[in-house]
Protein backbone atom coordinates (compact mmCIF):
# COMPACT_ATOMS: atom_id res chain seq x y z
CA UNK A 1 0.00 0.00 0.00
CA UNK A 2 1.75 3.50 -0.91
CA UNK A 3 2.15 5.84 1.72
CA UNK A 4 1.84 9.65 1.84
CA UNK A 5 4.49 10.99 3.34
CA UNK A 6 5.68 13.92 4.66
CA UNK A 7 8.93 15.69 5.35
CA UNK A 8 10.36 18.43 7.32
CA UNK A 9 12.98 20.62 5.35
CA UNK A 10 15.68 22.36 7.47
CA UNK A 11 16.12 25.93 7.13
CA UNK A 12 19.88 27.00 8.19
CA UNK A 13 21.10 30.60 7.49
CA UNK A 14 18.07 30.76 4.66
CA UNK A 15 18.76 28.20 3.10
CA UNK A 16 17.57 24.50 2.56
CA UNK A 17 20.00 22.23 4.11
CA UNK A 18 21.01 18.86 1.86
CA UNK A 19 19.94 16.71 4.39
CA UNK A 20 16.35 17.90 3.53
CA UNK A 21 16.56 16.70 0.41
CA UNK A 22 17.95 13.01 1.36
CA UNK A 23 15.30 13.25 3.57
CA UNK A 24 12.77 13.36 0.39
CA UNK A 25 14.77 10.58 -1.30
CA UNK A 26 14.33 8.51 1.74
CA UNK A 27 10.19 9.83 1.59
CA UNK A 28 10.52 8.25 -1.75
CA UNK A 29 11.32 5.03 -0.57
CA UNK A 30 9.02 4.69 1.76
CA UNK A 31 6.06 6.18 0.26
CA UNK A 32 5.96 3.48 -2.27
CA UNK A 33 4.52 6.10 -4.96
CA UNK A 34 2.41 7.94 -2.34
CA UNK A 35 2.48 11.70 -2.29
CA UNK A 36 5.27 13.23 -0.83
CA UNK A 37 4.69 16.56 0.62
CA UNK A 38 7.67 18.86 1.89
CA UNK A 39 7.21 20.88 5.45
CA UNK A 40 8.87 23.99 5.95
CA UNK A 41 8.39 25.89 9.49
CA UNK A 42 9.99 29.39 10.13
CA UNK A 43 9.28 33.02 10.18
CA UNK A 44 9.62 33.53 6.80
CA UNK A 45 10.64 30.08 4.90
CA UNK A 46 7.65 30.10 1.99
CA UNK A 47 9.86 31.11 -1.12
CA UNK A 48 12.05 27.86 -0.42
CA UNK A 49 8.75 25.32 -1.12
CA UNK A 50 9.75 25.08 -4.97
CA UNK A 51 13.38 24.01 -4.21
CA UNK A 52 11.99 21.05 -2.01
CA UNK A 53 9.61 20.25 -4.77
CA UNK A 54 12.46 20.26 -7.41
CA UNK A 55 13.94 17.70 -5.53
CA UNK A 56 11.16 15.02 -5.71
CA UNK A 57 8.39 16.66 -3.03
CA UNK A 58 5.24 16.55 -4.86
CA UNK A 59 3.88 20.13 -3.03
CA UNK A 60 4.72 22.07 -0.09
CA UNK A 61 3.31 23.02 3.28
CA UNK A 62 4.79 26.35 5.33
CA UNK A 63 3.67 27.13 8.67
CA UNK A 64 5.50 30.83 9.19
CA UNK A 65 5.19 32.66 12.69
CA UNK A 66 7.00 35.52 13.87
CA UNK A 67 7.49 32.60 17.01
CA UNK A 68 9.16 30.40 15.00
CA UNK A 69 11.96 32.96 13.72
CA UNK A 70 14.05 30.34 16.51
CA UNK A 71 13.65 27.22 16.77
CA UNK A 72 11.99 25.56 20.02
CA UNK A 73 10.64 22.34 20.77
CA UNK A 74 6.98 23.88 21.61
CA UNK A 75 7.04 26.02 18.72
CA UNK A 76 7.68 23.87 16.03
CA UNK A 77 6.10 21.10 18.05
CA UNK A 78 2.84 23.02 17.42
CA UNK A 79 3.30 24.19 13.76
CA UNK A 80 4.32 20.36 12.80
CA UNK A 81 1.02 18.86 14.43
CA UNK A 82 -0.98 21.90 12.77
CA UNK A 83 0.60 20.29 9.47
CA UNK A 84 0.00 16.53 10.22
CA UNK A 85 -3.60 17.25 11.67
CA UNK A 86 -4.42 18.84 8.21
CA UNK A 87 -2.18 15.97 6.36
CA UNK A 88 -2.95 12.74 8.08
CA UNK A 89 0.35 11.44 6.36
CA UNK A 90 1.36 7.36 7.16
CA UNK A 91 5.26 8.32 7.66
CA UNK A 92 7.41 10.83 8.70
CA UNK A 93 11.07 11.99 7.70
CA UNK A 94 13.33 14.51 9.19
CA UNK A 95 17.19 14.92 9.22
CA UNK A 96 19.01 13.34 12.22
CA UNK A 97 20.50 17.30 13.06
CA UNK A 98 20.25 18.75 16.55
CA UNK A 99 16.93 20.06 15.28
CA UNK A 100 15.21 16.72 14.19
CA UNK A 101 17.11 15.29 17.47
CA UNK A 102 14.95 17.50 19.50
CA UNK A 103 12.06 17.47 18.07
CA UNK A 104 11.27 14.17 16.61
CA UNK A 105 11.16 12.19 20.13
CA UNK A 106 8.28 14.76 21.05
CA UNK A 107 6.02 14.43 18.04
CA UNK A 108 6.81 10.44 18.44
CA UNK A 109 5.29 10.45 21.66
CA UNK A 110 2.34 12.81 20.87
CA UNK A 111 2.00 10.69 18.46
CA UNK A 112 1.96 7.16 20.49
CA UNK A 113 3.95 5.85 17.49
CA UNK A 114 7.63 4.15 17.14
CA UNK A 115 10.65 6.59 15.65
CA UNK A 116 14.16 4.74 13.81
CA UNK A 117 16.57 7.62 14.78
CA UNK A 118 19.51 7.91 12.61
CA UNK A 119 19.18 5.75 9.61
CA UNK A 120 21.70 5.62 7.72
CA UNK A 121 20.58 3.28 4.49
CA UNK A 122 17.17 1.79 3.66
CA UNK A 123 16.45 -1.65 2.11
CA UNK A 124 12.97 -2.16 0.22
CA UNK A 125 10.29 0.00 -0.31
CA UNK A 126 6.94 1.43 1.17
CA UNK A 127 5.54 -1.37 3.92
CA UNK A 128 8.74 -4.00 3.20
CA UNK A 129 11.31 -1.07 4.02
CA UNK A 130 13.38 -2.46 6.52
CA UNK A 131 15.95 0.85 8.18
CA UNK A 132 19.27 0.31 8.93
CA UNK A 133 21.28 2.27 11.97
CA UNK A 134 24.61 2.30 13.66
CA UNK A 135 24.77 1.54 17.19
CA UNK A 136 27.28 0.64 19.69
CA UNK A 137 28.66 4.00 18.75
CA UNK A 138 28.86 2.45 15.19
CA UNK A 139 30.91 -0.58 16.20
CA UNK A 140 27.85 -2.43 14.91
CA UNK A 141 24.50 -2.42 12.99
CA UNK A 142 20.91 -2.90 13.78
CA UNK A 143 17.51 -3.38 10.89
CA UNK A 144 14.86 -2.67 11.89
CA UNK A 145 11.17 -2.35 10.62
CA UNK A 146 8.49 -0.36 11.87
CA UNK A 147 5.08 -3.12 12.87
CA UNK A 148 2.45 -0.65 13.25
CA UNK A 149 1.45 2.61 13.15
CA UNK A 150 3.04 6.06 12.05
CA UNK A 151 6.26 5.21 9.86
CA UNK A 152 8.47 7.41 11.56
CA UNK A 153 12.14 7.92 10.53
CA UNK A 154 15.47 10.45 10.90
CA UNK A 155 18.26 9.91 8.44
CA UNK A 156 21.78 11.04 8.82
CA UNK A 157 23.05 13.71 7.06
CA UNK A 158 25.25 12.70 3.83
CA UNK A 159 24.42 9.02 3.63
CA UNK A 160 21.29 8.69 1.56
CA UNK A 161 21.50 10.19 -2.14
CA UNK A 162 19.29 12.68 -3.09
CA UNK A 163 17.20 12.70 -6.26
CA UNK A 164 18.88 15.23 -8.64
CA UNK A 165 16.97 18.28 -9.02
CA UNK A 166 14.72 19.49 -11.58
CA UNK A 167 14.11 22.29 -12.62
CA UNK A 168 11.41 21.74 -14.68
CA UNK A 169 9.12 20.62 -11.73
CA UNK A 170 6.72 22.89 -10.04
CA UNK A 171 3.82 22.41 -7.62
CA UNK A 172 1.50 23.86 -5.21
CA UNK A 173 3.28 25.69 -2.00
CA UNK A 174 0.86 26.35 -0.07
CA UNK A 175 0.72 28.10 3.85
CA UNK A 176 -0.95 26.41 6.86
CA UNK A 177 -1.83 28.88 9.92
CA UNK A 178 -0.98 27.94 13.27
CA UNK A 179 -1.61 29.25 16.67
CA UNK A 180 1.71 29.36 18.46
CA UNK A 181 1.63 30.25 21.98
CA UNK A 182 2.38 29.41 25.32
CA UNK A 183 6.35 28.65 24.51
CA UNK A 184 7.38 27.17 27.54
CA UNK A 185 11.33 27.80 26.46
CA UNK A 186 12.90 31.20 24.99
CA UNK A 187 15.97 31.28 23.19
CA UNK A 188 17.91 34.65 24.76
CA UNK A 189 20.77 34.45 22.99
CA UNK A 190 22.66 32.03 20.13
CA UNK A 191 26.66 32.41 19.88
CA UNK A 192 26.78 30.99 16.17
CA UNK A 193 30.76 29.98 15.49
CA UNK A 194 29.83 28.94 12.61
CA UNK A 195 32.81 28.68 10.20
CA UNK A 196 33.75 30.14 6.68
CA UNK A 197 33.22 27.58 3.80
CA UNK A 198 31.99 24.01 3.74
CA UNK A 199 29.29 22.46 6.36
CA UNK A 200 31.07 19.94 7.95
CA UNK A 201 28.02 17.56 7.48
CA UNK A 202 27.80 17.91 3.97
CA UNK A 203 31.37 18.40 3.10
CA UNK A 204 32.80 15.82 0.80
CA UNK A 205 36.46 15.97 1.97
CA UNK A 206 37.74 17.26 5.99
CA UNK A 207 40.53 17.53 7.05
CA UNK A 208 40.68 16.92 10.98
CA UNK A 209 43.25 17.82 13.56
CA UNK A 210 44.12 16.94 16.94
CA UNK A 211 45.70 17.17 19.79
CA UNK A 212 49.06 16.10 17.31
CA UNK A 213 48.58 19.91 15.77
CA UNK A 214 49.59 21.29 19.05
CA UNK A 215 48.47 24.66 18.37
CA UNK A 216 45.86 27.14 16.88
CA UNK A 217 48.61 28.12 14.12
CA UNK A 218 49.21 23.93 13.70
CA UNK A 219 45.45 23.94 11.79
CA UNK A 220 46.90 26.10 9.18
CA UNK A 221 48.22 23.60 7.03
CA UNK A 222 44.90 21.63 7.86
CA UNK A 223 43.10 24.12 6.59
CA UNK A 224 45.27 24.94 3.40
CA UNK A 225 44.94 21.65 2.48
CA UNK A 226 41.43 21.54 2.82
CA UNK A 227 40.65 24.90 0.86
CA UNK A 228 42.96 23.54 -2.17
CA UNK A 229 40.98 20.22 -2.02
CA UNK A 230 37.14 21.69 -1.87
CA UNK A 231 36.85 20.68 1.54
CA UNK A 232 36.15 21.75 5.46
CA UNK A 233 38.06 21.14 8.38
CA UNK A 234 37.45 19.53 11.56
CA UNK A 235 39.08 18.23 14.75
CA UNK A 236 38.66 15.86 18.22
CA UNK A 237 37.67 16.32 21.48
CA UNK A 238 41.22 16.40 22.43
CA UNK A 239 42.07 19.59 19.99
CA UNK A 240 39.04 21.14 21.12
CA UNK A 241 39.21 21.16 25.39
CA UNK A 242 42.90 22.01 24.33
CA UNK A 243 41.63 25.50 22.87
CA UNK A 244 43.24 24.14 19.73
CA UNK A 245 40.00 25.34 17.54
CA UNK A 246 36.44 25.67 18.34
CA UNK A 247 34.11 23.42 19.81
CA UNK A 248 31.72 23.71 16.23
CA UNK A 249 34.44 21.76 14.28
CA UNK A 250 34.20 18.65 16.97
CA UNK A 251 34.03 15.54 15.36
CA UNK A 252 32.64 12.08 17.03
CA UNK A 253 29.79 11.09 19.38
CA UNK A 254 29.14 14.41 21.16
CA UNK A 255 30.18 16.37 18.28
CA UNK A 256 28.95 16.27 14.43
CA UNK A 257 28.25 13.20 12.48
CA UNK A 258 30.42 13.02 9.23
CA UNK A 259 30.58 10.69 6.11
CA UNK A 260 32.80 12.64 3.57
CA UNK A 261 34.35 10.72 0.63
CA UNK A 262 37.49 11.72 1.99
CA UNK A 263 38.48 11.69 6.02
CA UNK A 264 42.00 12.89 6.60
CA UNK A 265 43.06 12.35 10.43
CA UNK A 266 46.37 14.38 11.32
CA UNK A 267 47.24 13.84 14.79
CA UNK A 268 44.33 12.28 15.86
CA UNK A 269 44.75 9.12 17.96
CA UNK A 270 41.10 7.63 17.16
CA UNK A 271 39.16 7.04 20.50
CA UNK A 272 35.85 5.44 19.92
CA UNK A 273 34.40 8.56 20.56
CA UNK A 274 35.97 9.87 17.73
CA UNK A 275 35.09 7.51 15.20
CA UNK A 276 31.65 7.07 15.86
CA UNK A 277 31.51 10.13 14.33
CA UNK A 278 33.63 9.28 10.76
CA UNK A 279 34.21 5.43 10.65
CA UNK A 280 31.80 5.58 8.05
CA UNK A 281 33.61 7.75 6.15
CA UNK A 282 34.20 6.22 2.43
CA UNK A 283 38.34 6.76 2.59
CA UNK A 284 40.10 7.54 5.52
CA UNK A 285 43.55 8.38 5.58
CA UNK A 286 45.69 8.83 8.81
CA UNK A 287 48.62 10.86 10.00
CA UNK A 288 50.21 10.13 12.98
CA UNK A 289 53.49 9.30 14.41
CA UNK A 290 52.39 6.84 16.20
CA UNK A 291 52.27 3.74 14.51
CA UNK A 292 50.52 2.32 17.29
CA UNK A 293 47.62 4.47 17.12
CA UNK A 294 44.37 3.40 16.43
CA UNK A 295 43.35 5.40 13.55
CA UNK A 296 45.22 3.33 11.71
CA UNK A 297 42.92 0.38 12.57
CA UNK A 298 40.14 2.34 10.82
CA UNK A 299 42.59 4.10 8.00
CA UNK A 300 42.71 2.52 4.41
CA UNK A 301 46.11 4.49 3.88
CA UNK A 302 48.32 5.35 6.87
CA UNK A 303 51.51 7.37 7.12
CA UNK A 304 53.59 6.81 10.41
CA UNK A 305 55.30 10.59 10.41
CA UNK A 306 54.93 14.12 11.35
CA UNK A 307 51.65 15.76 10.13
CA UNK A 308 53.94 18.96 10.07
CA UNK A 309 56.31 17.51 7.76
CA UNK A 310 53.41 15.41 5.75
CA UNK A 311 50.68 17.94 5.37
CA UNK A 312 53.15 20.33 3.56
CA UNK A 313 54.35 17.84 1.46
CA UNK A 314 50.77 16.64 0.45
CA UNK A 315 49.39 20.34 -0.62
CA UNK A 316 52.97 20.12 -2.67
CA UNK A 317 52.07 16.99 -4.35
CA UNK A 318 48.52 18.23 -5.05
CA UNK A 319 48.92 21.70 -6.55
CA UNK A 320 51.85 19.87 -8.63
CA UNK A 321 49.02 17.55 -9.78
CA UNK A 322 46.65 20.47 -10.34
CA UNK A 323 48.96 22.17 -12.49
CA UNK A 324 50.31 18.68 -14.43
CA UNK A 325 46.13 18.41 -15.29
CA UNK B 1 13.73 20.42 44.88
CA UNK B 2 12.84 16.76 44.45
CA UNK B 3 15.29 16.27 41.37
CA UNK B 4 14.91 12.77 38.65
CA UNK B 5 18.10 10.89 36.84
CA UNK B 6 17.49 8.69 34.40
CA UNK B 7 20.21 6.30 34.17
CA UNK B 8 20.70 2.76 31.68
CA UNK B 9 23.66 0.48 32.18
CA UNK B 10 25.26 -0.03 29.23
CA UNK B 11 27.76 -2.10 27.30
CA UNK B 12 31.14 -0.41 26.84
CA UNK B 13 31.38 0.16 23.79
CA UNK B 14 34.98 0.49 24.12
CA UNK B 15 35.56 -2.90 24.41
CA UNK B 16 35.49 -5.56 21.33
CA UNK B 17 31.92 -6.01 19.92
CA UNK B 18 30.84 -9.16 18.52
CA UNK B 19 27.26 -10.77 17.49
CA UNK B 20 25.96 -14.26 18.67
CA UNK B 21 22.87 -15.49 17.20
CA UNK B 22 21.34 -12.11 16.11
CA UNK B 23 22.45 -9.99 18.98
CA UNK B 24 25.53 -8.31 20.32
CA UNK B 25 27.31 -11.02 22.67
CA UNK B 26 26.92 -9.87 26.65
CA UNK B 27 29.20 -13.02 28.00
CA UNK B 28 31.74 -11.39 29.42
CA UNK B 29 31.59 -7.79 28.54
CA UNK B 30 31.82 -5.05 30.43
CA UNK B 31 28.81 -2.18 31.58
CA UNK B 32 28.97 0.78 32.82
CA UNK B 33 26.72 3.90 33.64
CA UNK B 34 26.09 5.47 29.73
CA UNK B 35 28.90 7.82 30.46
CA UNK B 36 26.13 10.81 29.65
CA UNK B 37 24.26 9.65 32.53
CA UNK B 38 27.33 9.88 34.73
CA UNK B 39 27.22 14.02 33.80
CA UNK B 40 23.34 13.80 34.33
CA UNK B 41 23.67 12.41 38.14
CA UNK B 42 26.29 14.59 38.94
CA UNK B 43 24.38 17.49 37.95
CA UNK B 44 21.15 16.18 39.94
CA UNK B 45 23.71 16.05 42.53
CA UNK B 46 24.75 19.47 42.34
CA UNK B 47 21.41 20.96 41.71
CA UNK B 48 20.71 19.54 45.09
CA UNK B 49 23.69 20.46 47.16
CA UNK B 50 23.04 23.79 46.18
CA UNK B 51 19.10 23.72 46.24
CA UNK B 52 18.61 21.57 48.80
CA UNK B 53 16.13 18.56 48.04
CA UNK B 54 16.81 14.95 46.96
CA UNK B 55 17.66 13.04 44.02
CA UNK B 56 16.56 9.70 42.74
CA UNK B 57 18.25 7.54 40.42
CA UNK B 58 15.82 5.29 37.89
CA UNK B 59 16.78 2.48 35.43
CA UNK B 60 14.86 0.39 33.97
CA UNK B 61 16.43 -3.05 33.48
CA UNK B 62 16.93 -6.59 35.05
CA UNK B 63 18.65 -7.48 38.48
CA UNK B 64 22.03 -6.54 36.92
CA UNK B 65 21.46 -2.75 36.88
CA UNK B 66 21.67 -2.50 41.10
CA UNK B 67 25.55 -2.07 40.18
CA UNK B 68 25.18 1.05 37.96
CA UNK B 69 22.21 2.44 40.80
CA UNK B 70 24.57 1.76 43.61
CA UNK B 71 27.49 3.12 42.00
CA UNK B 72 24.98 6.51 41.40
CA UNK B 73 24.21 6.52 45.01
CA UNK B 74 27.85 6.23 45.37
CA UNK B 75 28.54 9.74 44.18
CA UNK B 76 25.50 11.24 45.93
CA UNK B 77 22.42 10.19 44.73
CA UNK B 78 19.66 9.60 48.08
CA UNK B 79 17.47 6.67 46.43
CA UNK B 80 17.69 4.51 43.44
CA UNK B 81 14.67 2.68 41.68
CA UNK B 82 14.71 -0.08 39.84
CA UNK B 83 12.38 -0.97 37.24
CA UNK B 84 13.08 -4.69 36.72
CA UNK B 85 11.44 -5.77 33.62
CA UNK B 86 12.90 -9.08 32.52
CA UNK B 87 10.35 -11.42 33.81
CA UNK B 88 7.94 -9.47 31.98
CA UNK B 89 9.45 -8.32 28.49
CA UNK B 90 11.84 -9.98 25.95
CA UNK B 91 12.17 -6.19 23.67
CA UNK B 92 11.58 -3.05 24.78
CA UNK B 93 11.64 0.19 22.40
CA UNK B 94 12.19 3.72 22.94
CA UNK B 95 8.45 3.92 22.93
CA UNK B 96 7.92 1.59 25.99
CA UNK B 97 11.04 2.33 27.91
CA UNK B 98 9.73 6.39 27.75
CA UNK B 99 5.98 4.62 28.72
CA UNK B 100 7.49 2.93 31.91
CA UNK B 101 9.53 5.95 32.66
CA UNK B 102 6.73 8.21 32.18
CA UNK B 103 4.15 6.04 34.01
CA UNK B 104 6.59 6.06 37.03
CA UNK B 105 6.93 9.45 37.48
CA UNK B 106 3.41 10.92 36.69
CA UNK B 107 2.18 11.37 40.18
CA UNK B 108 6.04 12.19 41.73
CA UNK B 109 5.89 16.23 41.29
CA UNK B 110 9.48 16.31 39.54
CA UNK B 111 10.58 19.70 39.53
CA UNK B 112 13.95 18.43 37.63
CA UNK B 113 14.49 15.34 35.84
CA UNK B 114 18.08 15.00 33.84
CA UNK B 115 18.58 12.38 31.31
CA UNK B 116 21.78 11.47 29.11
CA UNK B 117 21.68 13.11 25.39
CA UNK B 118 22.01 9.48 24.37
CA UNK B 119 22.64 6.02 24.96
CA UNK B 120 26.01 5.13 23.67
CA UNK B 121 24.60 1.41 22.75
CA UNK B 122 21.25 2.29 21.18
CA UNK B 123 22.16 5.51 20.20
CA UNK B 124 18.42 6.72 19.28
CA UNK B 125 18.66 9.85 21.87
CA UNK B 126 14.50 9.79 22.28
CA UNK B 127 13.72 8.77 25.55
CA UNK B 128 14.41 11.79 27.61
CA UNK B 129 12.57 13.97 25.26
CA UNK B 130 9.83 11.27 25.17
CA UNK B 131 9.54 11.23 28.88
CA UNK B 132 8.99 15.19 29.01
CA UNK B 133 6.25 15.07 26.25
CA UNK B 134 4.31 12.12 27.85
CA UNK B 135 4.59 13.70 31.60
CA UNK B 136 3.75 17.23 29.61
CA UNK B 137 6.74 19.03 31.20
CA UNK B 138 9.19 21.49 29.07
CA UNK B 139 12.28 19.95 28.10
CA UNK B 140 16.02 21.04 26.72
CA UNK B 141 18.51 18.41 24.88
CA UNK B 142 21.93 18.79 24.76
CA UNK B 143 22.91 21.05 27.83
CA UNK B 144 26.39 22.35 28.89
CA UNK B 145 25.20 24.35 31.88
CA UNK B 146 21.79 24.66 33.74
CA UNK B 147 21.49 27.36 36.40
CA UNK B 148 18.20 26.93 38.41
CA UNK B 149 16.22 30.40 39.83
CA UNK B 150 12.92 30.03 41.11
CA UNK B 151 10.42 28.49 38.72
CA UNK B 152 12.79 29.49 35.69
CA UNK B 153 16.09 28.05 34.61
CA UNK B 154 18.77 29.17 32.20
CA UNK B 155 19.88 26.27 30.31
CA UNK B 156 23.28 26.87 27.63
CA UNK B 157 22.48 24.29 24.76
CA UNK B 158 24.72 23.32 22.70
CA UNK B 159 23.52 22.85 19.35
CA UNK B 160 25.93 21.62 16.43
CA UNK B 161 28.56 23.33 18.21
CA UNK B 162 27.17 26.97 17.97
CA UNK B 163 25.34 27.42 21.92
CA UNK B 164 22.03 28.78 22.93
CA UNK B 165 21.23 30.29 25.69
CA UNK B 166 17.48 29.46 26.80
CA UNK B 167 14.97 30.64 29.31
CA UNK B 168 13.33 27.76 30.38
CA UNK B 169 10.34 27.30 32.51
CA UNK B 170 10.15 24.61 35.51
CA UNK B 171 9.59 21.51 35.57
CA UNK B 172 12.02 20.95 33.42
CA UNK B 173 13.67 17.69 31.54
CA UNK B 174 17.70 18.03 30.17
CA UNK B 175 19.62 16.36 28.74
CA UNK B 176 23.38 16.02 29.42
CA UNK B 177 25.69 16.86 26.44
CA UNK B 178 29.47 16.30 27.18
CA UNK B 179 31.19 19.07 29.23
CA UNK B 180 28.10 19.92 31.31
CA UNK B 181 30.32 19.01 34.26
CA UNK B 182 33.07 16.77 35.36
CA UNK B 183 31.58 13.39 37.23
CA UNK B 184 32.53 12.73 40.08
CA UNK B 185 34.58 9.53 41.44
CA UNK B 186 32.32 7.45 44.46
CA UNK B 187 34.27 8.37 47.83
CA UNK B 188 35.38 5.24 49.70
CA UNK B 189 33.01 6.42 52.16
CA UNK B 190 30.21 7.38 49.11
CA UNK B 191 30.67 3.46 48.88
CA UNK B 192 30.18 2.56 52.27
CA UNK B 193 27.02 4.51 52.50
CA UNK B 194 25.52 3.86 49.53
CA UNK B 195 25.03 0.45 50.91
CA UNK B 196 22.63 1.74 52.95
CA UNK B 197 20.87 3.91 50.81
CA UNK B 198 17.01 2.90 49.36
CA UNK B 199 16.77 0.66 46.66
CA UNK B 200 13.33 0.16 45.36
CA UNK B 201 12.18 -2.38 42.90
CA UNK B 202 9.75 -2.25 41.18
CA UNK B 203 7.69 -4.31 38.02
CA UNK B 204 5.63 -3.22 35.48
CA UNK B 205 2.61 -4.47 37.90
CA UNK B 206 3.45 -2.37 40.41
CA UNK B 207 3.34 0.53 37.96
CA UNK B 208 -0.33 -0.53 36.68
CA UNK B 209 1.22 -1.29 33.35
CA UNK B 210 1.10 -4.56 31.40
CA UNK B 211 2.78 -5.81 28.96
CA UNK B 212 0.50 -4.88 26.30
CA UNK B 213 1.22 -1.01 27.18
CA UNK B 214 4.41 -1.45 25.86
CA UNK B 215 4.84 -3.54 23.04
CA UNK B 216 7.42 -2.54 20.62
CA UNK B 217 6.13 -0.52 17.49
CA UNK B 218 9.64 -0.47 16.48
CA UNK B 219 11.18 -4.73 15.70
CA UNK B 220 14.63 -5.71 15.46
CA UNK B 221 15.27 -8.07 12.63
CA UNK B 222 19.10 -8.40 12.54
CA UNK B 223 22.15 -7.29 14.03
CA UNK B 224 25.47 -7.13 12.32
CA UNK B 225 28.83 -5.85 12.58
CA UNK B 226 30.50 -3.89 9.62
CA UNK B 227 32.53 -5.54 7.07
CA UNK B 228 35.80 -6.07 8.32
CA UNK B 229 37.98 -3.33 6.87
CA UNK B 230 41.06 -4.65 5.17
CA UNK B 231 43.68 -3.83 6.87
CA UNK B 232 44.66 -0.23 5.80
CA UNK B 233 47.85 0.10 4.12
CA UNK B 234 50.63 1.99 5.79
CA UNK B 235 53.02 3.60 3.29
CA UNK B 236 56.90 2.51 3.22
CA UNK B 237 60.23 4.08 2.14
CA UNK B 238 61.25 7.90 2.29
CA UNK B 239 58.49 10.21 3.15
CA UNK B 240 58.82 12.15 0.28
CA UNK B 241 57.74 9.13 -1.70
CA UNK B 242 55.20 8.07 0.72
CA UNK B 243 53.34 11.35 0.43
CA UNK B 244 53.36 10.97 -3.33
CA UNK B 245 52.20 7.42 -3.14
CA UNK B 246 49.62 8.67 -0.85
CA UNK B 247 48.23 11.46 -3.67
CA UNK B 248 48.68 9.21 -6.34
CA UNK B 249 46.32 6.51 -4.97
CA UNK B 250 43.83 8.96 -3.79
CA UNK B 251 43.28 10.08 -7.38
CA UNK B 252 43.52 6.76 -9.12
CA UNK B 253 42.81 3.72 -7.20
CA UNK B 254 40.01 5.73 -4.37
CA UNK B 255 38.96 8.45 -6.85
CA UNK B 256 38.68 10.89 -4.03
CA UNK B 257 40.75 13.95 -5.43
C1 LIG C 1 31.41 10.77 26.91
C2 LIG C 1 32.56 11.11 26.03
C3 LIG C 1 32.30 11.66 24.78
C4 LIG C 1 33.36 11.98 23.92
N1 LIG C 1 33.07 12.50 22.70
C5 LIG C 1 34.08 12.76 21.82
C6 LIG C 1 33.80 13.26 20.52
O1 LIG C 1 32.65 13.51 20.14
N2 LIG C 1 34.84 13.46 19.68
C7 LIG C 1 36.15 13.20 20.03
O2 LIG C 1 37.05 13.40 19.19
N3 LIG C 1 36.43 12.76 21.27
C8 LIG C 1 35.43 12.55 22.18
N4 LIG C 1 35.75 12.12 23.43
C9 LIG C 1 37.18 12.13 23.85
C10 LIG C 1 37.98 10.93 23.36
O3 LIG C 1 37.82 9.88 24.31
C11 LIG C 1 39.49 11.28 23.24
O4 LIG C 1 39.96 11.77 24.47
C12 LIG C 1 39.81 12.32 22.17
O5 LIG C 1 39.19 11.98 20.94
C13 LIG C 1 41.32 12.43 21.98
O6 LIG C 1 41.65 13.45 21.05
P1 LIG C 1 43.00 13.36 20.19
O7 LIG C 1 42.99 12.10 19.40
O8 LIG C 1 43.14 14.63 19.46
O9 LIG C 1 44.11 13.36 21.32
P2 LIG C 1 45.14 12.25 21.77
O10 LIG C 1 44.44 11.01 22.14
O11 LIG C 1 46.01 12.90 22.76
O12 LIG C 1 45.94 11.92 20.45
C14 LIG C 1 46.86 12.79 19.84
C15 LIG C 1 47.54 11.99 18.73
O13 LIG C 1 48.40 12.85 17.98
C16 LIG C 1 49.57 12.13 17.63
N5 LIG C 1 50.61 13.15 17.36
C17 LIG C 1 51.22 14.00 18.24
N6 LIG C 1 52.06 14.82 17.57
C18 LIG C 1 52.01 14.49 16.27
C19 LIG C 1 52.65 14.98 15.10
N7 LIG C 1 53.51 16.01 15.14
N8 LIG C 1 52.35 14.40 13.90
C20 LIG C 1 51.48 13.36 13.83
N9 LIG C 1 50.84 12.87 14.92
C21 LIG C 1 51.10 13.42 16.12
C22 LIG C 1 49.84 11.26 18.82
O14 LIG C 1 50.61 10.12 18.44
C23 LIG C 1 48.41 10.84 19.24
O15 LIG C 1 48.01 9.66 18.60
C24 LIG C 1 34.72 11.78 24.33
C25 LIG C 1 34.97 11.23 25.58
C26 LIG C 1 33.92 10.90 26.42
C27 LIG C 1 34.24 10.29 27.74
C1 LIG D 1 18.41 -7.48 23.74
C2 LIG D 1 17.86 -6.19 23.24
C3 LIG D 1 16.77 -6.21 22.41
C4 LIG D 1 16.26 -5.02 21.94
N1 LIG D 1 15.20 -5.08 21.12
C5 LIG D 1 14.72 -3.97 20.59
C6 LIG D 1 13.62 -4.01 19.70
O1 LIG D 1 13.05 -5.05 19.42
N2 LIG D 1 13.22 -2.82 19.15
C7 LIG D 1 13.85 -1.66 19.44
O2 LIG D 1 13.48 -0.62 18.88
N3 LIG D 1 14.86 -1.57 20.31
C8 LIG D 1 15.33 -2.70 20.90
N4 LIG D 1 16.39 -2.62 21.76
C9 LIG D 1 16.99 -1.33 22.10
C10 LIG D 1 16.36 -0.72 23.34
O3 LIG D 1 15.00 -0.70 23.20
C11 LIG D 1 16.85 0.71 23.57
O4 LIG D 1 18.11 0.55 24.14
C12 LIG D 1 15.96 1.52 24.49
O5 LIG D 1 14.75 1.75 23.86
C13 LIG D 1 16.55 2.89 24.84
O6 LIG D 1 16.88 3.56 23.68
P1 LIG D 1 18.34 4.09 23.50
O7 LIG D 1 19.30 3.06 23.94
O8 LIG D 1 18.45 4.60 22.13
O9 LIG D 1 18.42 5.27 24.56
P2 LIG D 1 18.48 6.86 24.32
O10 LIG D 1 17.14 7.33 23.97
O11 LIG D 1 19.62 7.21 23.44
O12 LIG D 1 18.82 7.26 25.81
C14 LIG D 1 18.83 8.61 26.21
C15 LIG D 1 18.73 8.70 27.71
O13 LIG D 1 17.48 8.15 28.16
C16 LIG D 1 17.65 7.52 29.40
N5 LIG D 1 17.39 6.08 29.26
C17 LIG D 1 17.45 5.33 28.14
N6 LIG D 1 17.17 4.04 28.43
C18 LIG D 1 16.94 3.98 29.76
C19 LIG D 1 16.63 2.95 30.67
N7 LIG D 1 16.50 1.68 30.26
N8 LIG D 1 16.46 3.25 31.98
C20 LIG D 1 16.58 4.52 32.42
N9 LIG D 1 16.89 5.55 31.60
C21 LIG D 1 17.07 5.29 30.29
C22 LIG D 1 19.10 7.74 29.81
O14 LIG D 1 19.19 8.93 30.55
C23 LIG D 1 19.78 7.90 28.45
O15 LIG D 1 20.99 8.63 28.51
C24 LIG D 1 16.88 -3.79 22.28
C25 LIG D 1 17.96 -3.77 23.14
C26 LIG D 1 18.47 -4.96 23.61
C27 LIG D 1 19.65 -4.91 24.53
Amino acid sequence: MSKKVIVLGEVRDGALRNVSFEAIAAAKKISGGGEIVGVLIGDSVQNLGQEMIQYGADRVVAVEHPHLKHYTSDGYGQAFMAVHEQEEPEAIVFGHTALGKDLSPKIAAKLQSGLVSDVTDIEGEDDEAVFIRPIYSGKAFEKVKINEGTVFVTVRPNNIEPLAQDAGRSGDVASVSADIQNLRSVVKDVVTKATDGVDMSEAKVIVAGGRGVKGAEGFEPLKELADLLGGAIGASRGACDADYCDYSLQIGQTGKVVTPDLYIAAGISGAIQHLAGMSNSKVIVAINKDPEANIFKVADYGIVGDLFEVIPMMIEEIKQLKVNA
Amino acid sequence: MNIYALVKRTFDTEEKISVQNGQIAEDGAEFIINPYDEYAVEEAIRVRDEHGGEVTVLTIGSEEAEKQLRTALAMGADKAVLINTEDDLDELDEFGASTIIAEYLKDKDADLIIAGNVAIDGGSGQVGPRVAELLDINYVTTITELKIDGDKATVVRDVEGDSETIEAQMPLLVTAQQGLNDPRYPSLPGIMKAKKKPLEELELDDIDLDEDDVEVKVERVDVFLPPEKQAGRVLEGDLQDQVKELVQLLRNEAKVI
